[in-house]
Protein backbone atom coordinates (compact mmCIF):
# COMPACT_ATOMS: atom_id res chain seq x y z
CA UNK A 1 0.00 0.00 0.00
CA UNK A 2 1.38 3.37 -0.70
CA UNK A 3 1.98 5.33 2.03
CA UNK A 4 0.63 8.28 -0.25
CA UNK A 5 -1.47 8.56 -3.36
CA UNK A 6 -3.95 10.83 -5.51
CA UNK A 7 -6.80 9.37 -7.55
CA UNK A 8 -7.98 11.44 -10.69
CA UNK A 9 -6.63 14.43 -8.27
CA UNK A 10 -7.69 18.00 -9.78
CA UNK A 11 -7.51 21.56 -9.14
CA UNK A 12 -9.02 24.65 -10.62
CA UNK A 13 -8.53 28.38 -10.07
CA UNK A 14 -12.01 30.12 -11.13
CA UNK A 15 -11.67 28.67 -14.58
CA UNK A 16 -8.12 27.79 -15.32
CA UNK A 17 -7.39 24.32 -14.27
CA UNK A 18 -3.87 23.70 -12.88
CA UNK A 19 -3.52 20.26 -12.21
CA UNK A 20 -5.77 17.71 -14.16
CA UNK A 21 -6.41 13.98 -13.16
CA UNK A 22 -2.88 13.31 -11.28
CA UNK A 23 -2.24 9.60 -9.91
CA UNK A 24 0.44 9.08 -8.40
CA UNK A 25 1.54 6.67 -5.69
CA UNK A 26 4.69 7.28 -2.82
CA UNK A 27 5.96 4.21 -1.53
CA UNK A 28 7.06 4.19 2.15
CA UNK A 29 10.84 5.14 2.59
CA UNK A 30 11.19 6.39 -1.04
CA UNK A 31 11.95 9.99 -2.87
CA UNK A 32 9.51 11.08 -4.99
CA UNK A 33 10.57 13.61 -6.89
CA UNK A 34 8.41 15.86 -9.43
CA UNK A 35 9.97 17.82 -12.38
CA UNK A 36 8.41 20.17 -14.40
CA UNK A 37 9.35 23.88 -15.64
CA UNK A 38 8.20 26.82 -13.89
CA UNK A 39 4.31 26.58 -13.61
CA UNK A 40 3.44 23.19 -14.20
CA UNK A 41 1.49 22.58 -10.79
CA UNK A 42 4.14 21.57 -8.55
CA UNK A 43 3.56 23.64 -5.79
CA UNK A 44 0.18 22.98 -6.41
CA UNK A 45 0.25 19.56 -6.19
CA UNK A 46 2.42 19.64 -2.82
CA UNK A 47 0.18 21.76 -1.24
CA UNK A 48 -3.19 19.51 -1.70
CA UNK A 49 -1.04 16.68 -0.69
CA UNK A 50 -0.17 18.26 2.75
CA UNK A 51 -3.91 19.23 2.92
CA UNK A 52 -3.34 22.72 2.87
CA UNK A 53 -5.40 23.38 -0.14
CA UNK A 54 -9.24 21.74 -0.83
CA UNK A 55 -9.04 19.76 -4.68
CA UNK A 56 -11.63 20.62 -6.53
CA UNK A 57 -12.09 16.70 -8.05
CA UNK A 58 -10.07 13.70 -6.98
CA UNK A 59 -8.65 12.35 -3.85
CA UNK A 60 -5.40 11.98 -1.83
CA UNK A 61 -4.71 8.91 -0.28
CA UNK A 62 -2.88 8.59 3.08
CA UNK A 63 -1.96 5.10 4.52
CA UNK A 64 -5.01 3.88 2.28
CA UNK A 65 -7.34 6.24 3.65
CA UNK A 66 -9.25 8.82 2.00
CA UNK A 67 -8.14 12.05 3.20
CA UNK A 68 -9.27 14.61 0.90
CA UNK A 69 -12.92 15.67 3.06
CA UNK A 70 -12.14 14.55 6.18
CA UNK A 71 -12.87 17.80 8.54
CA UNK A 72 -11.85 15.98 11.49
CA UNK A 73 -8.85 14.09 10.95
CA UNK A 74 -6.96 16.86 8.55
CA UNK A 75 -5.16 17.88 11.78
CA UNK A 76 -3.98 14.88 12.60
CA UNK A 77 -2.93 13.83 9.20
CA UNK A 78 -1.00 16.61 8.20
CA UNK A 79 0.67 16.57 11.88
CA UNK A 80 2.33 13.17 9.70
CA UNK A 81 3.53 15.49 7.72
CA UNK A 82 5.63 18.31 6.85
CA UNK A 83 6.17 20.83 4.30
CA UNK A 84 9.15 22.97 3.14
CA UNK A 85 7.54 26.04 1.16
CA UNK A 86 9.57 27.09 -1.60
CA UNK A 87 10.49 30.48 -0.07
CA UNK A 88 10.34 29.29 3.72
CA UNK A 89 9.52 31.92 5.83
CA UNK A 90 10.76 31.69 9.49
CA UNK A 91 9.08 33.28 12.34
CA UNK A 92 10.86 36.21 13.74
CA UNK A 93 12.19 34.74 17.19
CA UNK A 94 15.30 32.57 18.01
CA UNK A 95 15.98 29.25 16.16
CA UNK A 96 15.13 27.33 18.86
CA UNK A 97 11.50 28.72 18.70
CA UNK A 98 11.22 28.18 14.85
CA UNK A 99 12.48 24.76 15.62
CA UNK A 100 10.57 23.72 18.68
CA UNK A 101 7.15 25.14 17.66
CA UNK A 102 6.43 21.93 15.68
CA UNK A 103 6.68 20.28 19.05
CA UNK A 104 4.75 22.76 21.05
CA UNK A 105 1.85 22.67 19.25
CA UNK A 106 1.89 18.75 19.22
CA UNK A 107 1.77 19.48 23.18
CA UNK A 108 5.26 17.32 23.36
CA UNK A 109 7.16 17.93 26.83
CA UNK A 110 9.99 20.72 27.21
CA UNK A 111 12.82 18.01 27.95
CA UNK A 112 11.78 15.61 24.66
CA UNK A 113 11.50 19.50 22.25
CA UNK A 114 14.94 20.64 23.97
CA UNK A 115 16.16 17.19 22.97
CA UNK A 116 15.06 16.87 19.37
CA UNK A 117 15.45 20.14 18.70
CA UNK A 118 19.43 19.82 19.70
CA UNK A 119 19.45 16.94 17.45
CA UNK A 120 18.01 18.35 14.09
CA UNK A 121 19.96 21.73 14.83
CA UNK A 122 22.97 19.38 14.82
CA UNK A 123 21.85 17.73 11.94
CA UNK A 124 21.65 20.90 9.81
CA UNK A 125 24.62 22.31 11.49
CA UNK A 126 23.34 25.09 13.17
CA UNK A 127 23.64 24.26 16.89
CA UNK A 128 25.87 27.70 17.66
CA UNK A 129 22.77 29.65 15.95
CA UNK A 130 20.28 28.58 18.42
CA UNK A 131 19.78 31.65 20.03
CA UNK A 132 19.77 34.11 17.31
CA UNK A 133 16.85 36.01 15.73
CA UNK A 134 16.12 33.26 12.91
CA UNK A 135 15.15 36.43 11.07
CA UNK A 136 18.93 37.10 10.32
CA UNK A 137 20.02 34.68 8.77
CA UNK A 138 20.87 34.08 5.28
CA UNK A 139 19.26 32.49 2.66
CA UNK A 140 20.84 28.82 2.78
CA UNK A 141 20.39 29.03 6.83
CA UNK A 142 17.28 29.17 6.67
CA UNK A 143 16.33 26.76 4.31
CA UNK A 144 18.40 24.46 6.44
CA UNK A 145 16.17 26.03 9.76
CA UNK A 146 13.03 25.45 7.66
CA UNK A 147 14.06 21.66 7.00
CA UNK A 148 15.06 21.04 10.88
CA UNK A 149 12.20 22.55 11.97
CA UNK A 150 10.43 19.71 9.50
CA UNK A 151 12.18 17.26 10.69
CA UNK A 152 12.11 17.72 14.79
CA UNK A 153 8.36 16.95 14.38
CA UNK A 154 9.72 13.58 12.55
CA UNK A 155 7.41 13.42 10.11
CA UNK A 156 6.08 10.22 7.95
CA UNK A 157 6.07 12.27 4.94
CA UNK A 158 8.47 15.22 4.35
CA UNK A 159 6.95 17.65 1.33
CA UNK A 160 9.76 19.93 -0.28
CA UNK A 161 8.96 22.36 -2.53
CA UNK A 162 12.05 23.60 -4.46
CA UNK A 163 14.50 22.89 -1.60
CA UNK A 164 17.23 24.85 -3.60
CA UNK A 165 16.22 27.14 -5.87
CA UNK A 166 16.65 30.14 -4.07
CA UNK A 167 20.40 29.00 -3.00
CA UNK A 168 23.84 29.37 -4.26
CA UNK A 169 25.85 26.06 -5.18
CA UNK A 170 27.26 25.32 -2.13
CA UNK A 171 24.41 26.14 0.34
CA UNK A 172 22.35 23.55 -2.22
CA UNK A 173 24.97 20.98 -2.44
CA UNK A 174 24.47 21.22 1.70
CA UNK A 175 20.71 21.09 1.29
CA UNK A 176 21.39 18.11 -1.04
CA UNK A 177 23.36 15.92 1.03
CA UNK A 178 20.97 16.63 4.15
CA UNK A 179 18.04 15.23 2.35
CA UNK A 180 20.20 12.43 1.57
CA UNK A 181 21.16 12.23 5.36
CA UNK A 182 17.32 12.11 6.13
CA UNK A 183 16.51 9.34 3.67
CA UNK A 184 19.34 7.19 4.76
CA UNK A 185 18.89 7.58 8.91
CA UNK A 186 15.35 8.72 9.28
CA UNK A 187 13.56 6.63 6.29
CA UNK A 188 11.46 9.32 5.56
CA UNK A 189 9.41 9.18 2.62
CA UNK A 190 10.14 12.71 0.41
CA UNK A 191 8.01 13.81 -1.82
CA UNK A 192 9.89 16.84 -3.67
CA UNK A 193 9.63 19.35 -6.46
CA UNK A 194 12.63 20.44 -8.55
CA UNK A 195 13.17 22.29 -12.25
CA UNK A 196 16.66 21.09 -11.89
CA UNK A 197 16.69 18.03 -13.92
CA UNK A 198 20.19 17.13 -12.39
CA UNK A 199 18.55 17.59 -9.14
CA UNK A 200 15.94 14.99 -9.77
CA UNK A 201 18.10 12.58 -11.25
CA UNK A 202 20.67 12.67 -7.98
CA UNK A 203 18.41 12.52 -5.45
CA UNK A 204 14.75 10.67 -6.57
CA UNK A 205 13.88 6.79 -6.26
CA UNK A 206 10.85 8.38 -8.53
CA UNK A 207 10.44 10.74 -10.74
CA UNK A 208 7.16 12.10 -12.17
CA UNK A 209 7.42 14.59 -15.29
CA UNK A 210 4.77 17.36 -14.50
CA UNK A 211 3.90 19.50 -17.90
CA UNK A 212 1.15 22.04 -17.86
CA UNK A 213 -0.72 20.20 -14.71
CA UNK A 214 -0.84 16.35 -15.94
CA UNK A 215 1.74 14.00 -15.08
CA UNK A 216 2.89 12.75 -18.53
CA UNK A 217 5.54 10.17 -17.42
CA UNK A 218 6.27 8.41 -14.27
CA UNK A 219 9.83 6.14 -13.76
CA UNK A 220 12.81 6.16 -12.66
CA UNK A 221 15.65 8.56 -13.33
CA UNK A 222 17.24 6.16 -15.86
CA UNK A 223 14.08 5.60 -17.70
CA UNK A 224 12.68 9.59 -17.58
CA UNK A 225 16.39 10.78 -18.20
CA UNK A 226 17.68 8.05 -21.37
CA UNK A 227 13.81 7.10 -22.35
CA UNK A 228 11.90 10.08 -22.59
CA UNK A 229 8.04 9.42 -23.85
CA UNK A 230 8.08 12.38 -25.90
CA UNK A 231 9.32 15.88 -27.38
CA UNK A 232 7.96 17.76 -24.27
CA UNK A 233 9.69 15.63 -21.81
CA UNK A 234 13.10 14.90 -24.13
CA UNK A 235 13.46 18.78 -24.42
CA UNK A 236 12.89 19.27 -20.71
CA UNK A 237 15.14 16.62 -19.50
CA UNK A 238 18.02 18.32 -21.40
CA UNK A 239 17.78 16.18 -24.61
CA UNK A 240 19.26 18.81 -26.90
CA UNK A 241 18.99 16.62 -30.25
CA UNK A 242 15.86 15.33 -31.88
CA UNK A 243 15.87 14.64 -34.96
CA UNK A 244 12.95 13.96 -37.22
CA UNK A 245 13.40 11.02 -39.55
CA UNK A 246 11.81 7.75 -40.51
CA UNK A 247 12.87 4.05 -39.90
CA UNK A 248 14.22 2.95 -43.26
CA UNK A 249 15.98 -0.46 -42.48
CA UNK A 250 15.63 -2.71 -39.55
CA UNK A 251 18.04 -5.82 -38.37
CA UNK A 252 17.31 -7.62 -35.17
CA UNK A 253 16.67 -4.33 -32.98
CA UNK A 254 19.18 -2.43 -35.14
CA UNK A 255 17.10 -0.03 -36.71
CA UNK A 256 18.13 2.48 -39.13
CA UNK A 257 16.93 6.39 -39.90
CA UNK A 258 17.17 8.15 -42.86
CA UNK A 259 16.79 11.74 -41.74
CA UNK A 260 18.01 14.73 -44.42
CA UNK A 261 19.77 12.02 -46.64
CA UNK A 262 22.07 11.10 -43.34
CA UNK A 263 21.78 7.50 -41.74
CA UNK A 264 21.35 7.14 -37.93
CA UNK A 265 21.58 4.13 -36.41
CA UNK A 266 19.31 3.20 -33.25
CA UNK A 267 18.60 0.35 -30.90
CA UNK A 268 14.60 0.40 -31.08
CA UNK A 269 11.74 -1.85 -31.37
CA UNK A 270 9.86 0.38 -34.16
CA UNK A 271 9.56 -1.17 -37.40
CA UNK A 272 10.24 -0.31 -40.96
CA UNK A 273 8.25 2.61 -42.33
CA UNK A 274 7.58 3.94 -38.50
CA UNK A 275 8.15 7.83 -38.68
CA UNK A 276 9.71 8.81 -35.64
CA UNK A 277 11.92 11.58 -33.66
CA UNK A 278 16.21 10.43 -33.01
CA UNK A 279 16.63 12.11 -29.40
CA UNK A 280 20.62 12.25 -28.79
CA UNK A 281 22.02 13.70 -25.59
CA UNK A 282 24.48 16.65 -26.04
CA UNK A 283 26.74 14.49 -24.09
CA UNK A 284 26.90 11.39 -26.08
CA UNK A 285 27.63 13.13 -28.86
CA UNK A 286 32.08 13.11 -29.20
CA UNK A 287 34.12 15.05 -31.44
CA UNK A 288 37.50 14.18 -33.16
CA UNK A 289 39.62 15.95 -35.37
CA UNK A 290 40.44 12.40 -38.00
CA UNK A 291 37.16 10.50 -38.45
CA UNK A 292 39.08 7.36 -36.99
CA UNK A 293 36.75 4.30 -36.25
CA UNK A 294 35.55 3.52 -33.17
CA UNK A 295 32.84 1.33 -31.66
CA UNK A 296 30.20 4.09 -32.35
CA UNK A 297 28.41 3.00 -35.41
CA UNK A 298 27.28 6.54 -35.83
CA UNK A 299 29.90 8.85 -37.05
CA UNK A 300 29.51 11.92 -39.19
CA UNK A 301 31.24 14.86 -40.90
CA UNK A 302 30.44 18.23 -40.28
CA UNK A 303 31.45 21.94 -39.48
CA UNK A 304 31.39 24.00 -36.17
CA UNK A 305 28.96 26.47 -36.54
CA UNK A 306 28.90 27.31 -32.77
CA UNK A 307 31.32 27.40 -29.37
CA UNK A 308 29.03 28.35 -25.96
CA UNK A 309 31.45 27.73 -23.00
CA UNK A 310 29.14 26.73 -19.68
CA UNK A 311 32.10 26.80 -17.18
CA UNK A 312 34.09 23.64 -17.67
CA UNK A 313 31.51 22.28 -20.42
CA UNK A 314 31.56 23.72 -23.79
CA UNK A 315 28.39 23.40 -25.77
CA UNK A 316 29.45 23.22 -29.85
CA UNK A 317 26.78 23.10 -32.63
CA UNK A 318 28.07 21.33 -35.43
CA UNK A 319 26.19 21.15 -39.02
CA UNK A 320 26.78 17.45 -40.42
CA UNK A 321 23.54 17.87 -42.81
CA UNK A 322 21.56 18.07 -39.62
CA UNK A 323 22.32 20.45 -37.08
CA UNK A 324 23.68 18.68 -34.11
CA UNK A 325 24.55 19.80 -30.20
CA UNK A 326 27.91 18.12 -28.69
CA UNK A 327 28.85 18.87 -25.01
CA UNK A 328 32.10 18.31 -24.43
CA UNK A 329 34.65 19.38 -21.46
CA UNK A 330 36.26 23.12 -22.61
CA UNK A 331 39.70 21.45 -21.61
CA UNK A 332 38.91 18.73 -24.38
CA UNK A 333 37.40 21.67 -26.94
CA UNK A 334 41.03 23.44 -26.27
CA UNK A 335 43.18 20.76 -26.85
CA UNK A 336 41.43 20.22 -30.11
CA UNK A 337 41.58 23.61 -31.17
CA UNK A 338 38.11 24.25 -31.85
CA UNK A 339 37.16 26.89 -33.43
CA UNK A 340 33.96 27.77 -35.74
CA UNK A 341 33.89 26.79 -39.41
CA UNK A 342 36.74 24.03 -38.04
CA UNK A 343 35.69 20.94 -39.90
CA UNK A 344 35.32 17.83 -37.28
CA UNK A 345 33.85 14.44 -36.71
CA UNK A 346 30.84 13.63 -34.86
CA UNK A 347 30.45 10.21 -33.22
CA UNK A 348 27.45 8.73 -31.24
CA UNK A 349 26.73 5.06 -30.64
CA UNK A 350 23.54 3.17 -31.82
CA UNK A 351 22.70 2.71 -27.98
CA UNK A 352 23.13 6.51 -27.22
CA UNK A 353 19.84 7.02 -29.40
CA UNK A 354 16.67 6.79 -28.24
CA UNK A 355 13.86 7.09 -30.73
CA UNK A 356 10.51 8.71 -29.72
CA UNK A 357 7.54 7.76 -32.17
CA UNK A 358 5.98 10.52 -34.13
CA UNK B 1 1.63 88.34 26.61
CA UNK B 2 2.11 88.64 30.52
CA UNK B 3 -0.39 86.72 31.63
CA UNK B 4 0.64 84.22 29.39
CA UNK B 5 4.01 84.30 30.46
CA UNK B 6 3.43 84.12 34.53
CA UNK B 7 1.03 81.33 33.58
CA UNK B 8 3.76 79.25 32.20
CA UNK B 9 6.08 79.90 35.23
CA UNK B 10 3.20 78.77 37.80
CA UNK B 11 2.48 75.98 35.91
CA UNK B 12 6.01 74.98 36.10
CA UNK B 13 6.23 75.23 39.65
CA UNK B 14 2.88 73.55 39.85
CA UNK B 15 4.39 70.45 38.12
CA UNK B 16 7.68 70.61 39.63
CA UNK B 17 6.40 70.56 43.74
CA UNK B 18 3.85 68.24 42.39
CA UNK B 19 0.33 69.46 43.52
CA UNK B 20 -2.08 67.50 44.75
CA UNK B 21 -4.92 68.76 42.45
CA UNK B 22 -2.90 68.51 38.98
CA UNK B 23 -1.46 65.09 40.41
CA UNK B 24 -5.47 63.82 41.17
CA UNK B 25 -6.64 65.06 38.04
CA UNK B 26 -3.66 63.67 36.14
CA UNK B 27 -3.92 60.28 38.15
CA UNK B 28 -7.61 59.47 37.12
CA UNK B 29 -7.06 60.35 33.42
CA UNK B 30 -4.85 57.60 33.09
CA UNK B 31 -6.51 55.26 35.31
CA UNK B 32 -9.37 55.75 33.17
CA UNK B 33 -7.78 55.97 29.98
CA UNK B 34 -5.32 52.99 30.68
CA UNK B 35 -8.32 51.38 31.76
CA UNK B 36 -10.70 51.50 28.69
CA UNK B 37 -7.86 51.04 26.48
CA UNK B 38 -7.10 47.43 28.01
CA UNK B 39 -10.55 46.59 28.35
CA UNK B 40 -11.20 47.55 24.27
CA UNK B 41 -8.08 45.76 23.41
CA UNK B 42 -9.56 42.52 24.73
CA UNK B 43 -12.25 43.10 22.63
CA UNK B 44 -10.53 44.15 19.56
CA UNK B 45 -7.85 41.57 19.18
CA UNK B 46 -9.97 38.58 19.04
CA UNK B 47 -12.50 40.25 17.06
CA UNK B 48 -9.85 42.33 14.35
CA UNK B 49 -8.55 38.32 14.03
CA UNK B 50 -12.19 36.77 13.87
CA UNK B 51 -12.36 39.49 10.94
CA UNK B 52 -9.51 39.05 9.48
CA UNK B 53 -9.80 35.02 8.91
CA UNK B 54 -12.85 34.43 8.04
CA UNK B 55 -14.20 35.13 5.07
CA UNK B 56 -17.71 36.44 5.07
CA UNK B 57 -20.06 38.90 2.73
CA UNK B 58 -19.95 42.59 3.04
CA UNK B 59 -16.16 41.81 4.70
CA UNK B 60 -14.79 44.13 2.86
CA UNK B 61 -17.56 47.03 3.79
CA UNK B 62 -17.21 46.28 7.39
CA UNK B 63 -13.81 47.39 7.27
CA UNK B 64 -14.49 50.25 5.50
CA UNK B 65 -17.20 51.31 7.97
CA UNK B 66 -14.75 50.33 10.58
CA UNK B 67 -12.25 53.07 9.08
CA UNK B 68 -15.04 55.56 8.52
CA UNK B 69 -15.17 55.77 12.53
CA UNK B 70 -11.60 56.12 13.25
CA UNK B 71 -12.58 59.79 13.21
CA UNK B 72 -15.92 60.01 14.42
CA UNK B 73 -16.48 63.40 16.81
CA UNK B 74 -16.00 62.55 20.43
CA UNK B 75 -19.15 64.23 20.75
CA UNK B 76 -21.00 61.71 19.00
CA UNK B 77 -19.90 59.03 21.17
CA UNK B 78 -20.86 61.32 24.12
CA UNK B 79 -24.12 61.56 23.19
CA UNK B 80 -24.54 57.74 21.94
CA UNK B 81 -23.45 56.60 25.56
CA UNK B 82 -25.33 59.28 27.26
CA UNK B 83 -28.91 58.05 25.43
CA UNK B 84 -28.20 54.85 26.91
CA UNK B 85 -27.10 55.52 30.31
CA UNK B 86 -29.13 58.62 31.11
CA UNK B 87 -31.97 58.10 33.89
CA UNK B 88 -34.62 57.28 30.81
CA UNK B 89 -32.28 55.48 28.74
CA UNK B 90 -32.37 51.72 28.48
CA UNK B 91 -29.20 51.06 30.94
CA UNK B 92 -30.45 54.33 33.41
CA UNK B 93 -31.30 52.08 36.11
CA UNK B 94 -27.41 51.03 36.42
CA UNK B 95 -26.93 54.65 37.33
CA UNK B 96 -24.04 54.76 34.90
CA UNK B 97 -24.41 58.67 34.11
CA UNK B 98 -21.99 61.13 35.74
CA UNK B 99 -19.26 58.15 36.97
CA UNK B 100 -15.39 57.15 35.80
CA UNK B 101 -17.17 53.81 34.46
CA UNK B 102 -19.50 55.46 31.80
CA UNK B 103 -16.42 57.38 30.72
CA UNK B 104 -14.38 54.33 30.49
CA UNK B 105 -17.70 52.77 28.18
CA UNK B 106 -17.18 56.06 26.38
CA UNK B 107 -13.59 55.87 25.67
CA UNK B 108 -13.81 52.16 24.72
CA UNK B 109 -15.97 52.44 21.89
CA UNK B 110 -14.29 55.75 20.57
CA UNK B 111 -11.11 54.10 20.19
CA UNK B 112 -12.27 50.37 19.53
CA UNK B 113 -12.84 51.52 15.37
CA UNK B 114 -8.68 53.16 15.41
CA UNK B 115 -7.18 49.34 17.45
CA UNK B 116 -9.68 46.90 15.22
CA UNK B 117 -9.13 48.98 12.05
CA UNK B 118 -4.79 49.22 12.81
CA UNK B 119 -4.87 45.34 13.90
CA UNK B 120 -6.44 44.41 10.90
CA UNK B 121 -4.16 45.84 8.93
CA UNK B 122 -1.48 44.86 11.00
CA UNK B 123 -2.59 41.11 10.38
CA UNK B 124 -2.89 41.78 6.42
CA UNK B 125 0.51 42.88 6.29
CA UNK B 126 2.02 39.65 8.05
CA UNK B 127 3.10 37.48 5.10
CA UNK B 128 0.67 34.69 3.94
CA UNK B 129 3.85 32.17 3.56
CA UNK B 130 3.74 32.49 7.89
CA UNK B 131 0.25 31.05 7.57
CA UNK B 132 0.91 28.25 5.47
CA UNK B 133 4.25 27.09 7.54
CA UNK B 134 2.39 27.41 10.78
CA UNK B 135 -0.49 25.28 8.90
CA UNK B 136 2.33 22.57 7.50
CA UNK B 137 4.55 22.38 10.59
CA UNK B 138 0.73 20.95 12.53
CA UNK B 139 -0.43 23.80 13.84
CA UNK B 140 -4.11 24.17 14.74
CA UNK B 141 -6.30 26.94 13.39
CA UNK B 142 -6.21 28.99 16.51
CA UNK B 143 -2.53 28.13 16.58
CA UNK B 144 -1.89 29.71 13.50
CA UNK B 145 -3.70 32.97 14.33
CA UNK B 146 -1.55 33.49 17.63
CA UNK B 147 1.53 32.67 15.62
CA UNK B 148 0.27 35.84 12.93
CA UNK B 149 -0.24 37.92 16.31
CA UNK B 150 3.08 37.46 17.36
CA UNK B 151 4.46 37.77 14.38
CA UNK B 152 2.72 41.11 13.85
CA UNK B 153 3.00 42.01 17.78
CA UNK B 154 5.30 45.25 17.36
CA UNK B 155 2.25 46.89 14.78
CA UNK B 156 -0.86 45.11 17.15
CA UNK B 157 1.02 46.98 19.98
CA UNK B 158 1.54 50.46 18.11
CA UNK B 159 -2.32 49.69 17.56
CA UNK B 160 -3.15 49.64 21.23
CA UNK B 161 -0.70 52.88 22.06
CA UNK B 162 -2.62 54.79 19.29
CA UNK B 163 -5.97 53.95 20.73
CA UNK B 164 -4.46 54.65 23.99
CA UNK B 165 -3.73 58.06 22.49
CA UNK B 166 -7.12 58.92 21.47
CA UNK B 167 -9.00 57.97 24.83
CA UNK B 168 -6.61 60.11 27.10
CA UNK B 169 -6.80 63.25 24.56
CA UNK B 170 -10.52 63.40 24.18
CA UNK B 171 -12.44 65.39 25.75
CA UNK B 172 -16.10 65.76 24.16
CA UNK B 173 -17.15 61.95 25.85
CA UNK B 174 -15.27 62.68 28.65
CA UNK B 175 -17.24 65.84 29.52
CA UNK B 176 -20.83 64.65 28.33
CA UNK B 177 -20.94 61.45 30.32
CA UNK B 178 -18.22 62.05 33.29
CA UNK B 179 -19.85 65.89 33.80
CA UNK B 180 -16.58 66.43 35.22
CA UNK B 181 -17.01 66.40 38.75
CA UNK B 182 -14.33 67.69 40.92
CA UNK B 183 -12.41 65.02 42.89
CA UNK B 184 -14.73 62.20 41.16
CA UNK B 185 -15.11 62.43 37.14
CA UNK B 186 -12.33 65.27 36.35
CA UNK B 187 -9.67 64.41 34.04
CA UNK B 188 -7.11 66.51 32.18
CA UNK B 189 -8.89 67.66 28.95
CA UNK B 190 -11.94 68.53 30.98
CA UNK B 191 -10.19 69.92 33.80
CA UNK B 192 -8.02 72.28 31.20
CA UNK B 193 -11.17 73.31 29.48
CA UNK B 194 -12.95 74.52 32.79
CA UNK B 195 -10.23 76.52 34.12
CA UNK B 196 -9.74 78.16 31.35
CA UNK B 197 -13.30 79.30 30.74
CA UNK B 198 -12.76 80.22 34.27
CA UNK B 199 -9.16 82.27 33.45
CA UNK B 200 -7.42 80.13 35.75
CA UNK B 201 -4.88 79.60 33.36
CA UNK B 202 -1.50 78.09 35.08
CA UNK B 203 -3.58 75.02 35.77
CA UNK B 204 -5.15 75.15 32.50
CA UNK B 205 -1.12 74.92 31.37
CA UNK B 206 0.13 72.82 33.71
CA UNK B 207 -2.50 70.08 32.59
CA UNK B 208 -1.29 71.01 28.89
CA UNK B 209 1.94 70.02 29.43
CA UNK B 210 1.67 67.08 31.12
CA UNK B 211 -0.60 66.10 28.32
CA UNK B 212 1.90 67.11 25.74
CA UNK B 213 4.34 65.31 27.94
CA UNK B 214 2.13 62.00 27.67
CA UNK B 215 1.66 62.66 23.57
CA UNK B 216 5.30 62.93 23.72
CA UNK B 217 6.01 59.68 25.84
CA UNK B 218 3.67 57.88 23.75
CA UNK B 219 5.33 58.97 20.29
CA UNK B 220 8.28 58.29 21.67
CA UNK B 221 7.36 54.85 22.39
CA UNK B 222 5.29 54.27 18.96
CA UNK B 223 9.17 55.23 17.25
CA UNK B 224 11.14 52.76 18.94
CA UNK B 225 8.37 49.89 18.74
CA UNK B 226 8.27 50.82 14.69
CA UNK B 227 11.68 50.75 14.70
CA UNK B 228 12.12 47.28 15.63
Amino acid sequence: MAQLATRNLGKKYSDTEVLKDINIEVEKGEVFTLIGPTGAGKTTLLRLLDLLDRPSSGQVYFNGMDVTGDNKNRLTIRRKMAFVLQKPAVFSESVYANVACGLQWRGTGRNITRKRVDEVLAMVGLTDYIHRNARTLSGGEVQRVAIARAMATEPEVLLLDEPTANLDPVSASRVEQLIGQIVSRYGTTIVMSTHDMAQGQRLASKIAVLVSGEVIQTGDSRQIFYSPLNRDIARFVGVENIIDGVITEREGDLVTITADNRSIEAVSGYGKGEKVSACIRPEEVTITLTGTSSSARNSFAGDIVNIQAYGSFSRVTIDCGFSLIALITTRSAAELALEKGKGVFVTFKASGVHIIKR
Amino acid sequence: MEELWQGLQKAVELIINLDPEVMEVVGRSLRISVTSSLLASVICIPLASLIHFRNFLGKRALINIIQTLFSVPTVIIGLFVFVFISSTGPFGSMGLLFTPTAMIIGQMILVSPIMLGLIISALSGVDTAIRDTALSLGASELQSIVVILKEARYAVIAALIMGFGRAISEVGCALMVGGNIRGFTRVITTAISLETSRGELELSIALGIILLLIALIINVALNRIQQR
